[in-house]
């Protein structure tokens, strides 16, 4: 029986590419289906009741909600191809606490970067900056977070990098100029298909950064 | 030769996040070292092992250190194979994860500014958000001892530690209806199985001195 795997998601998200990064890595066919956030589809209401968010994996008609945790789970029912996550407990520790790191403090300052001003923003500015020093000294010389292959900290992170160009306009300062390192793990990556495939050009989304900021109401 | 496993956890008496821990240890009866913190006197060791977050648990294993509570779970869940905690099948998995994020981010968060805010109308209210939030929780114990299923599970000891043994007593200082029997009949009976188990049982926060410490929180909460 063929596997049905549907993801629901919003093209801008850094969360939802995580997932579809994953996806690809794996090889695996999925029904890709834009949602729209400011007008809640049924099924999204449906297979993510608690949160109401993107992105929803949908996998023989069960959801994983959590892209973190979809990430994972991808891992742990596809688990050919190379794993995300290390063998060795300890590792996998270490590279769940960079991906919690992400989510609890990097993530954050960007929404403060592209949409607050003045002492806000700058706040936003320089706590984004710190992050990523702190996220560039754990990656060092590898060529990936986890050292040689591509894994889940390079997928909980690579999302960001399509946001990059906006929020360097934004904040108005350069991101290889503070973390080169970082900058060129992400080109890296972006020379991976399944990241190739997954993230949107720069561009698009400094474009849509104002258009979202009219529609949430900020100018 | 064996090598003589060395493993030491720093918490805090009071915090549901090192207490989960000793749950799990204990669960697995796996001998370790403890090293009370003082919330407001971090000790050097503390903030040279957690430098970036300088909160506790911290899991110290043959000198490797781990963080974050959630992540320690899984790493003695990986490390020491008796007593699992964590489901073998990924979609069972995934829903722990998903359930227990929701404790440790929403939960907890509606839970303590229900317990800071100083008038009635906010605290209903907070009251109402949480019990809708544990309603999650209610629907997933159906027909189950425990989440884990038979036998303590990785979200037992994650929303044990934080709501029964935690959230509860800080409602209880400030005289806060939120979790009834009628309305949470298997949360009620889930945590009565809960108190039989020796490694949570013996885990468990003194109440009296933990209600006054919950209230001694709620009042900081509200001068800050």
């Amino acid at each position: 029986m063929a596997d049905e795997v549907i993801l629901l998601d919003y093209w801008p998200s850094m969360f939802g590419m995580r997932t579809r990064v994953a996806l690809e890595e794996k090889n695996i066919k999925f029904d890709y289906r834009e949602q729209d956030l400011f007008n809640k589809s049924p099924i999204l209401l449906e297979m993510n009741p608690v949160h109401k968010k993107i992105p929803v994996l949908i996998h023989n008609g069960k959801p994983v909600c959590e892209s973190l945790i979809q990430v994972e789970y991808i891992d742990e029912t596809w688990p050919g191809g190379n794993p995300f996550l290390p063998s060795d407990p300890y590792q996998r520790a270490q590279a769940k606490f960079w991906g919690d790191f992400i989510d609890k403090k990097v993530y954050g300052p960007t929404r403060l970067i592209w949409g607050a001003k003045g002492e806000e923003q700058e706040a936003g500015t320089k706590e984004f900056i710190e992050m990523l020093k702190m996220l560039e000294s754990e990656l060092g010389d590898k060529t990936y977070f986890g050292g040689e292959t591509f894994g889940y900290v390079d997928i909980a992170m690579i999302g960001f990098y399509c946001w990059f160009d906006v929020l360097e306009k934004c904040g108005n300062f350069s991101i290889e100029a503070e973390c080169p390192k970082l900058i060129a793990w992400a080109k890296r990556c972006m020379k991976r298909e399944s990241v190739a495939k997954s993230l949107p050009d720069s561009d698009k989304i400094t474009k849509f950064v104002p258009e979202l900021k009219k529609k949430i109401g900020i100018e | 030769m064996a090598e003589k496993e060395e493993v030491k956890l720093l918490g805090i008496w009071a915090s549901p996040f090192s207490r989960r821990i000793e749950m799990a240890l204990k669960l697995k009866g796996i001998p370790y070292d403890y090293v009370e913190e003082i919330l407001e006197h971090k000790s050097p060791l503390l903030l040279a092992l957690n430098p970036i977050h300088k909160k506790v648990p911290v899991l110290v294993h043959n000198g490797k250190t781990i963080l974050e509570s959630q992540v320690i779970l899984e790493y003695i869940d990986e490390t020491w194979k008796q007593s699992p905690i964590l489901p073998q099948d990924p979609y069972e998995r995934s829903k722990a994860r998903f359930l227990a994020k929701l404790v440790d981010e929403q939960i907890i968060t509606a839970g303590f500014v229900s317990m800071a805010r100083a008038d009635e109308k906010g605290r209903e209210a907070l009251a109402e958000q949480t019990r809708e939030l544990i309603m999650n929780l209610e629907k997933e114990l159906v027909g189950k001892d425990f989440f884990g299923g038979k036998s303590v599970g990785f979200l037992d000891l994650v929303a044990g530690s934080m709501i029964p043994f935690c959230l509860e007593r800080g409602w209880e200082g400030i005289g806060l209806k939120v979790i009834t029997e009628e309305k949470f009949p298997e949360y009620s009976r889930w945590v009565k199985n809960l108190e039989k188990v020796e490694a949570v049982k013996d885990c468990i926060p003194p109440r009296e001195k933990h209600v006054e410490h919950m209230n001694y929180m709620g009042e900081r909460i509200r001068s800050a």
